[in-house]
């Protein structure tokens, strides 16, 4: 899938193969021997949240797990 | 309801229950799989592109961490066309041609095989705002099947029009909710070939599952 950064979705692909990765051969199998993905997830999000930036997309204070009732509508 | 007894294979995946309450804005169903809960969470985070996910535009992941107590916590967000109904179009012009911005935060606990998300659209929410909750969780009786329920509030803060709003939000949520289901099998028979092509040594209770293009592409909608 593209990223909705144009030029962030290489740095996605490659994040998204090295969680996959890790996500079935690690953590579904209880080793957590470390996450190997973080410096890509670094670079990719130096990118994408740029992106969200400039897009003007309304996540800033979007809580966890919950919806923003009280937010104004856009 | 006896919809558990029911075995369904990995060609028929999408059966349940129905329930609608409180004039179209609740929605809930359930369903099984006849896969491990390791395999479907794998399919889960790489569901799209699918040929039932057409209305996807683009996917991010904005945030990822692993607990203490070892959860994994994400949050993605999606860019979704924006399908308003024609009715819509001609009351609300300024939201025409505007994407859906939506965001899906999970949380991943394997001491109890669980998998619950939480997803809502963060744009044009005084139109529509539709939350889902989903449930992924290991059947304790039947640990090789997967049990999916899934909830959705759909509200419109529209004046005189939220009914009317609602009711189409509902019927997209349905069909929306079922490719969502058409997809996931989708990623997981494909994960099932990368991991296994065909052996002589394979794994031959599961050839059931069929090659991606084939059963679970043309199966009938069971409610739309």
């Amino acid at each position: 899938m593209n990223s909705v950064g144009e030029g962030c979705t290489d740095l996605k692909r490659e994040y998204d193969q090295c969680f996959n990765r890790w996500f079935a051969e690690k953590f579904l199998k209880g080793d957590r021997s470390g996450d190997p993905c973080t410096e890509m997830f670094k670079k990719y999000q130096h990118c994408v949240q740029k992106a969200i930036k400039e897009k003007d997309i309304p996540i800033d204070g979007v809580e966890f797990m919950g919806p923003n009732k009280d937010k104004p509508g856009g | 309801m006896g919809h558990f007894q029911e075995n369904i294979q990995l060609k028929d995946p999408v059966k349940g229950i129905l329930c609608e309450k409180a004039m179209g804005r609740y929605f809930c169903n359930e369903n099984e799989l006849n896969s491990s809960w390791d395999h479907i969470l794998c399919a889960f985070w790489q569901r799209y592109p699918n040929p039932f996910s057409a209305h996807v535009l683009t996917e991010d992941v904005l945030f990822r961490e692993l607990t203490p107590d070892n959860c994994l916590l994400s949050r993605r967000l999606f860019t979704k066309t924006n399908l308003l109904p024609r009715w819509a179009e001609r009351v609300f012009p300024s939201h025409l041609n505007k994407s859906v911005f939506i965001v899906e935060d999970s949380v991943v606990d394997p001491e109890t095989h669980t998998l619950t998300t939480h997803t809502h659209n963060i744009n044009h929410t005084r139109f529509m705002t539709v939350v889902e909750r989903c449930v992924f969780q290991r059947d304790k009786e039947r640990p090789s099947w997967t049990l999916i329920s899934r909830e959705a509030w759909i509200s419109s803060g529209v004046f005189g029009l939220s009914r009317a709003i609602q009711k189409f939000g509902l019927s997209r949520f349905k069909s929306n909710q079922l490719k969502s289901m058409k997809g996931l099998v989708y990623a997981l028979s494909k994960l099932h070939t990368e991991s296994f092509p065909p052996r002589v040594h394979g794994d031959p209770p599961v050839q059931e599952s069929p090659p991606p293009n084939t059963a679970s592409t043309q199966k009938p909608q069971q409610y739309s």
